[in-house]
C-alpha cells in the first residue's frame, strides 16, 4: 500500500459567480506522478493553488503527511516542501536568476540574516547544470525563453527540496526536445522520491509520464485510475462524459468571396511573414502553442498592436489599421481570450457592455438613449441565448459561458462581418462550450468569415474549414480540413 | 493597488453612500445652528459659498478624472500659475479682460502638457501631476518673485464678489451651480460619461472596443488645466490681489471632497450629486469652525483626516458588500445547478 | 504588460548578448549621474571660484546630508511601490516636538535629542504603514492626507506649548545648537550620521533576505506571495523606517537651522522623491541603488548651492526641481524602450 503523501477530502471552493470545486478527494501517494486531467475550468488550476495554499477551500480538509493542515499563505506549504510551478512563471523581472530561484530562503548568515552570495550563486549553477542547462546564475531573468523560465521554475522546487512538486501545464510553450528533456527531469525527481502532480491538457504526455490519473469536471472529481488501466477514450469521457463527436458540429457552408487578405505580415519579435485569407462562410483555425504568436497576429490585424510591415486587404481594399476603432469601422471583431480582462467590463451591466463600440448609434438629442440601448442589448442577448435576469444584470455574476456569449454579443451588435475569436471556449464549462461552437458554426452560416485561435486539437479539426499552424511566429503549416489529421497537425506544431 | 480585487466589489453602495452623506450634511448642520446663533442666518450661509466655490469648479473635473482611474495633483499649481500669469499681464499694461483669457489659456496648456506626457510617454498620472505640481508652481514663482499684484477693476472683482442684482446669492454659485448641474448631465447622460465610467473599470477593454481612451484622457486633464485657469480667475477677482503662493494645498481639499463624493479612488464608481453634497458638507464644516474662531490649521487636520476616513469608510462597505454577495452568489449558484440538472435530464 | 507578453517578445534571444547590454545599463546610471555631478562642480567652479572652496563644501555637504538621510526611506518605500509625500510635514513635526521637550531641558545630550526624534519618526511612519498595509489604503491618499495632518499638528502643538512662537536659537542648550556642525574626528556630526545611516542601509538592502525581498515585492507582488514572502510585512516596513529616517531628519534639521519653525521643510518631500528618481529608482518599484540615491542627493545639494552662487533667484528653485524630476522620469521610459527595442530586434524573429 503506497504511502500517502498528501490527501484532500471533501474539498469544495466557491468564489463569487461560480463554485470551482465541489466535495473534491483528492490523494498523492509518495514518489508518484499523479496527473490531472479535465477541461478548461474543470478545476484543476483552483485545486493546485489550494495545496499550495494561495486560495483557502470553503469546506473540507488538506491532510499533509499524515496530519490535518491550513495553509493560510504558500508560506506554509512552501516551508513544508510543497513547490508549484505555474503556467506563468511568477518571476522578478527585475534581478537575476540566482535571486529569483532563492528569493526567501537564500543562503545565510546570522548577521541579520546576511546573505551568502558566494554560495547562493554556486548553489544556483550547480542547480542549474543538473537540469542540463546553459542558464548561468547571474543571467538577468528578462532575457530568457518561456522555456528557459520553466526551468528556473522547477530549479526553483529542487532548491527548496520540495517533496512534493506540482506542474501546471509543463508542456504548453514547449517544443517535442524541451519536453523530452522536462520528461527526463520529471523521472529523476521520481527516482529521488519527489511526488509529482502533473496538470496538462495533453493526453500524450499524460500516458508519458503518470502512475496513476484523476479526471476533474465542472468542479466535480470524476474518477481517479492507475494509467495503465485507462486509454484514451476512457480517459475524455472521463474529463468530457460524452464522446468527441457530438462537441464541434461544424455545419456544412457555400464558402463566398475574399473578406480578409493578410499578406507578408511581420512584426519584430512576434512573428514573421504571416498570410493567409479568409472568406465569407469560411472557418480558418488557428493552432499552435502558448506563445507561438497567433494572438499576436490577430491583434494586429484588430489595430490593437499593428504589424511593422505588411498589407492587409478588406473585400479586396488595402488598409492600414493603426488602432481597433479603424478596424471596427471595417467590419473587424476581436474576441480576445482573456474575456475578464479585454472582453467584458466585468462590473458594468450587460447593456453597456454590448452598446459600448457602438454609442454614438445611441445618441438622440446629445443624450444617450438609454431605452434603445436595452433594446438592442435584449435583442442580441436573445439571439446569442444569455442567461441571465435581465440586460440590467452586471455581467460579473454571470458564469463564464454566458460573458463569453456576451462579450459576442457585443461584436454581432456592431454589425462585424469578420470576427476574429481567440480561444473562444477556454475556462467555459461543456454545456456552453458545445453552444459557442453551434453559435460559431452557425455565423459561418449566415456568411461571417471567420479566424478561430484555440491550442485544442479537436476543437481545431471539428470547426475549422482550414487550419493554419504556427510555431515561434512563423506559419508552419497550412491544411485543409480533409488533409489534416491530429498526428500531422501536432507534429508540425510541435517542430523545432 | 491590485485591480483585480476591486472587479468583485459592485457598485450598489455607492447607492447608500451618497444617501449617508445626506443625512450627515443635515445632521451636521442641524447640530450646529443650536451652537451659534448666526448659523442659521441666510446671508451668513450665502456668503461661506464664496471661499469653496472656486475648489467646487476644479472638484467637478476632478470627479470625472478620478472616475477613469486617474488624479491630477497639479490643479492648484495650475490655479495659481494662471493667476500669476494673469495678473502679471494686468500690471504690465494689459486689460484684465484678455488677460483672463491669456491666464485661462495658461491653465488650459499646463493641463494638456500633463495629459500629453501622461498619454504619450505613457507615465503614471500619479507622478507626473506631482511634478508638475512642483514645476507650474516654480514657474509662478520665477514670474512673480515675492511680488503682490492687486488693484484689479471693480468689473473684474464683481466675478468672485459679485451677487446676482440685490439677491443676497453670490454670482460664482450660480455660475458653480450651472457648470454642476452641465457637468453631471454628461458624466450620468452622455456618451463621453459612459466612456469615462467604462474606462476607470478595465482601460483595457474599453481600447479593445475601440474606445479612444488616450483622446479622451488627454482631453480629461486638459480640462482640467482650463477648470483651474477658470478658478484663478474667480480667486484672483476675490481675494483682490494674488502672489505665487495662491491657492496653495488646494489640491488636498480638492481631492478630499470629491472622495468624500462617494467616487471611489480606484476608479469606476461616483455620482454627481455625491460630489455636489461632499462640496457643501466640506464648505459647512469650514462655516462652523470659523464661527467658533478656530484656528485654520485645525482645517487642514480636519480635511486630511476626511480623506483618510472616507477611503477606510470605503473598504469597509465594500468589504461588507462583497461578503453579502458571495453568500448571494452562493445561493444562486445552487439554483442555477438544480436548473442545468432538471435539464440535462431532459436532454437525455 | 504582463510577464507573459515579455516572455515571448523575448524568446530565442542568445543570453551572451543579453548580459553584457544589461550590464551596461546596470552600472550605467550611477557613472551617469557621477559624470554629470562632475561636469556640474566644473562647470560652476569656472564660473564661481568659490564653489570649490573648503567652506563651501562644507556647507553643501550639510545641505545635502539631511536630504540624502530622508530620500533612502523614501527610496525603499518607491521601491515597493508605493509614495511618501508626508516627510517634508513629519520633519517639521517630529522637529517640533523634540524641540519644545529640549528647550527646557538643557541637560539632554544632542544625540538623545536625535534619538527622541527617531523614535517620534517612527511613530509617524507606523501610522502612513498601518494605513497603508492595513486598512488598504493607497499611498498617495494616505500621505496626502498625513501631510496635512502632521502640519496641522506642528501648528497646534507650537501653538499648545509656545503660544505659536516658533522655538528660536536662543532657547536650546549651546551643545544642541552646534552639534551638527561640531566635529567627531574631524568630521561633523552630520556627515557622520548620514555616512553611517548609508552603510546600515547599504548593508540591509544589498546583503540580507529582507532586503531584498524589498526589490522583490516591488518587482512582482503577486510573484513575491506566491514565492512566500509576507508582502504585508514588507510594504509595511519602508514606511515606519521612512518615519524613523523622517524624525532623525528632523531634529538634525532643527539643529542645523537652529530654530523649529511650523513650516519648516514644507515642499521638502519633493526635493527628497527628485534625489530618489535621479538616483535611477524606478518610479514603479523593484529597482534603483542605493549609491543613486546617495548621489542624487549630492547632485541635488550641488544644484542648490550652485543656483546660490550664481545668485539665480531662490525662486528658481521649486521649477527647476519639477523640470528635474519631469525629465528624469521620461527619460527613464525612453531608455527602457529602447532597450526594450534593442532586445527585440536580436530575436529570430
Amino acid at each position: 500500500m503506497a504511502e500517502c503523501i498528501l490527501e484532500l477530502k471533501d474539498i469544495t471552493k466557491q468564489f463569487p459567480g461560480v463554485t470551482a470545486l465541489r466535495n473534491v478527494d483528492f490523494d498523492l501517494h509518495r514518489g508518484e506522478v499523479h496527473a490531472l486531467v479535465g477541461e478548461n475550468g474543470a478545476g484543476k488550476s483552483t485545486l493546485a493553488k489550494i495545496i499550495t495554499g494561495v486560495l483557502q477551500p470553503t469546506e473540507g480538509t488538506i491532510y499533509y503527511e499524515g496530519s490535518p493542515v491550513v495553509w493560510e499563505n504558500p508560506r506554509h506549504s512552501i516551508a513544508r516542501g510543497i513547490a508549484a510551478i505555474y503556467q506563468e512563471p511568477a518571476i522578478f523581472p527585475d534581478l537575476n536568476v540566482a535571486e529569483n530561484i532563492y528569493m526567501g530562503h537564500q543562503p545565510h548568515g546570522s548577521v541579520a540574516r546576511n546573505i551568502n552570495w558566494r554560495q547562493l550563486y554556486k548553489n544556483t549553477n550547480q542547480l542549474l547544470e543538473t537540469l542540463k542547462s546553459n542558464i548561468k546564475a547571474k543571467d538577468k531573468i528578462v532575457g530568457l525563453s518561456i522555456a528557459e523560465r520553466q526551468l528556473v521554475e522547477i530549479a526553483k522546487a529542487l532548491s527548496i527540496n520540495a517533496k512534493v512538486v506540482i506542474m501546471d501545464e509543463p508542456t504548453s510553450a514547449l517544443s517535442i526536445s524541451e519536453s523530452e528533456e522536462l520528461f527526463a527531469i520529471v523521472e529523476e525527481l521520481k527516482a529521488k522520491g519527489t511526488s509529482i502532480i502533473f496538470i496538462s491538457h495533453r493526453i500524450e504526455d499524460i500516458f508519458r509520464v503518470a502512475d496513476r490519473v484523476t479526471a476533474l469536471r465542472d468542479g466535480y472529481h470524476v474518477g481517479t485510475k492507475a494509467i495503465d488501466q485507462v486509454n484514451l477514450n476512457d480517459l475524455i469521457q472521463m474529463m468530457v462524459g460524452r464522446t468527441v463527436q457530438n462537441l464541434f458540429p461544424k455545419l456544412d457552408t457555400e464558402i463566398g468571396e475574399e473578406n480578409l487578405r493578410v499578406e507578408h505580415l511581420s512584426k519584430k519579435g512576434k512573428f514573421k511573414d504571416v498570410s493567409f485569407c479568409l472568406r465569407s462562410g469560411e472557418i480558418l483555425g488557428f493552432y499552435g502553442l502558448v506563445g507561438a504568436g497567433r494572438t499576436e497576429v490577430a491583434k494586429a490585424v484588430f489595430g490593437m498592436d499593428p504589424a511593422d510591415s505588411g498589407k492587409i486587404f478588406v473585400r479586396g481594399q488595402e488598409h492600414s489599421i493603426p488602432h481597433p476603432q479603424k478596424a471596427i469601422d471595417l467590419g473587424i471583431a476581436y474576441v480576445p481570450e482573456n474575456k475578464d480582462e479585454e472582453g467584458i467590463i466585468l462590473n458594468m451591466d450587460i447593456t453597456s457592455n454590448i452598446t459600448l463600440p457602438i454609442l454614438k448609434d445611441f445618441i438622440k438629442t446629445g443624450l444617450l438613449d438609454r431605452a434603445a440601448e436595452e433594446a438592442t442589448a435584449e435583442q442580441y442577448s436573445k439571439k446569442l441565448d444569455v442567461k441571465a435576469s435581465s440586460v440590467k444584470q452586471k455581467v460579473i455574476s454571470l458564469s463564464g459561458g454566458n460573458k463569453q456569449k456576451v462579450s459576442l454579443a457585443k461584436w454581432l451588435a456592431s454589425r462585424a462581418r469578420i470576427i476574429l475569436f481567440d480561444e473562444p471556449t477556454k475556462g467555459i464549462d461543456v454545456g456552453a462550450k458545445a453552444s459557442v461552437h453551434k453559435f460559431i458554426s452557425e455565423l459561418a452560416a449566415d456568411g461571417y468569415a471567420i479566424l478561430m485561435i484555440s491550442s485544442e486539437l479537436p476543437e481545431i479539426m471539428g470547426m475549422s474549414d482550414n487550419i493554419l499552424v504556427m510555431h515561434e511566429g512563423i506559419v508552419k503549416g497550412n491544411f485543409t480540413r480533409s488533409e489534416g489529421s491530429q498526428e500531422k497537425i501536432l507534429a508540425t506544431a510541435l517542430a523545432d | 493597488m491590485r485591480r483585480n480585487n476591486q472587479q468583485l466589489k459592485t457598485s450598489s453602495f455607492v447607492v447608500q453612500w451618497e444617501f449617508i452623506l445626506l443625512l450627515i450634511f443635515i445632521l451636521f448642520n442641524f447640530a450646529m445652528s443650536f451652537t451659534h446663533s448666526n448659523y442659521l442666518r441666510v446671508t451668513n450661509l450665502f456668503d461661506t459659498t464664496f471661499i469653496f466655490s472656486e475648489k467646487a469648479l476644479v472638484a467637478l473635473i476632478m470627479t470625472f478624472i478620478i472616475i477613469t482611474g486617474n488624479i491630477d495633483i497639479s490643479v492648484a499649481s495650475m490655479m495659481g500659475l494662471s493667476s500669476v500669469v494673469l495678473a502679471t499681464l494686468f500690471r504690465a499694461g494689459m486689460n484684465i479682460w484678455p488677460a483672463s483669457l491669456v491666464g485661462l489659456g495658461v491653465g488650459t496648456f499646463c493641463g494638456f502638457l500633463n495629459g500629453f506626457i501622461i498619454t504619450r510617454v505613457r507615465l503614471p498620472a500619479l507622478i507626473i501631476t506631482l511634478a508638475n505640481f512642483s514645476f507650474y508652481r516654480g514657474i509662478a514663482y520665477v514670474i512673480l518673485g515675492d511680488e503682490a499684484v492687486g488693484g484689479f477693476p471693480e468689473s473684474f472683482l464683481y466675478l468672485g464678489r459679485g451677487y446676482i442684482g440685490n439677491s443676497p446669492v453670490p454670482f460664482i454659485l450660480v455660475f458653480f451651480i450651472v457648470l454642476a448641474v452641465l457637468a453631471g448631465i454628461i458624466l450620468h447622460r452622455t456618451k463621453f460619461g459612459r466612456t469615462v465610467y467604462a474606462i476607470g473599470w478595465n482601460e483595457h477593454t474599453c481600447y479593445a472596443s475601440g474606445v479612444p481612451v488616450d483622446r479622451i484622457k488627454l482631453l480629461l486633464f486638459t480640462i482640467s488645466g482650463f477648470m483651474a485657469g477658470l478658478a484663478a480667475v474667480f480667486i484672483t477677482s476675490r481675494i483682490g490681489n494674488t502672489r505665487p503662493n495662491i491657492a496653495t494645498g488646494f489640491e488636498l481639499e480638492i481631492i478630499t471632497i470629491v472622495i468624500l463624493g462617494g467616487v471611489m479612488i480606484t476608479g469606476g464608481v461616483g455620482k454627481m450629486w455625491g460630489v455636489f453634497l461632499s462640496i457643501f458638507l466640506i464648505g459647512t464644516i469650514r462655516y462652523g469652525l470659523g464661527l467658533h474662531n478656530i484656528p485654520g490649521q485645525y482645517m487642514l487636520i480636519v480635511t486630511g483626516s476626511l480623506l483618510i476616513i472616507s477611503i477606510l469608510m470605503n473598504n469597509l462597505i465594500v468589504s461588507y458588500v462583497e461578503a453579502r454577495y458571495l453568500r448571494a452568489m452562493a445561493a444562486l449558484e445552487q439554483g442555477e445547478q438544480l436548473t442545468e440538472q432538471i435539464s440535462s435530464r431532459e436532454r437525455r | 504588460m504582463n510577464d507573459h507578453e515579455d516572455a515571448e517578445g523575448m524568446r530565442g534571444m542568445s543570453n551572451a548578448t543579453s548580459r553584457s547590454l544589461f550590464i551596461r545599463f546596470a552600472g550605467l546610471r550611477e557613472l551617469g549621474i557621477f559624470i554629470f555631478l562632475l561636469v556640474v562642480v566644473l562647470i560652476i567652479s569656472i564660473r564661481s571660484p568659490v564653489f570649490l572652496t573648503l567652506d563651501n563644501i562644507h556647507d553643501i555637504g550639510l545641505d545635502a546630508a539631511i536630504l540624502a538621510i530622508v530620500a533612502v526611506g523614501e527610496m525603499m518605500v518607491i521601491l515597493t511601490g508605493g509614495i511618501d509625500i508626508s516627510v517634508g510635514s513629519g520633519i517639521g513635526l517630529s522637529g517640533m516636538i523634540v524641540a519644545l521637550i529640549i528647550m527646557n531641558a538643557w541637560g539632554i545630550p544632542p544625540i538623545v535629542a536625535v534619538f527622541m526624534g527617531t523614535a517620534i519618526g517612527g511613530v509617524l511612519g507606523m501610522i502612513n504603514g498601518i494605513l497603508v498595509v492595513k486598512a488598504k489604503i493607497p499611498p498617495i491618499i494616505t500621505t496626502l492626507g498625513t501631510m496635512s495632518i502632521y502640519r496641522g499638528a506642528t501648528f497646534i502643538v507650537n501653538y499648545t506649548v509656545n503660544k505659536g512662537k516658533w522655538v528660536a536659537a536662543d532657547r536650546f542648550a549651546p551643545a544642541f545648537r552646534t552639534f551638527t556642525r561640531d566635529t567627531f574626528f574631524l568630521v561633523p556630526n552630520l556627515i557622520l550620521i548620514t555616512v553611517i545611516i548609508y552603510i546600515i542601509f547599504y548593508y540591509f538592502l544589498n546583503h540580507t533576505v529582507t532586503g531584498r525581498k524589498i526589490y522583490a515585492v516591488g518587482s512582482n507582488p503577486d510573484g513575491a506571495r506566491f514565492a512566500g514572502i509576507n508582502v504585508s510585512k514588507i510594504m509595511f516596513l519602508p514606511y515606519l523606517l521612512t518615519g524613523m529616517l523622517v524624525g532623525t531628519g528632523g531634529v538634525l534639521w532643527v539643529s542645523r537651522y537652529t530654530s523649529a519653525q511650523t513650516d519648516a521643510a514644507q515642499g521638502f518631500e519633493f526635493m527628497v522623491i527628485t534625489a530618489v528618481v535621479i538616483g535611477g529608482v524606478k518610479v514603479t518599484g523593484g529597482s534603483g541603488s542605493i549609491i543613486g540615491v546617495l548621489l542624487g542627493s549630492v547632485l541635488i545639494g550641488v544644484i542648490n548651492n550652485a543656483l546660490n552662487l550664481v545668485r539665480v533667484s531662490p525662486f528658481w528653485k521649486l521649477a527647476i526641481n519639477g523640470f528635474i524630476i519631469l525629465m528624469a522620469v521620461i527619460v527613464d521610459k525612453y531608455i527602457q524602450e529602447g532597450v526594450n527595442k534593442r532586445l527585440l530586434e536580436r530575436r529570430k524573429i
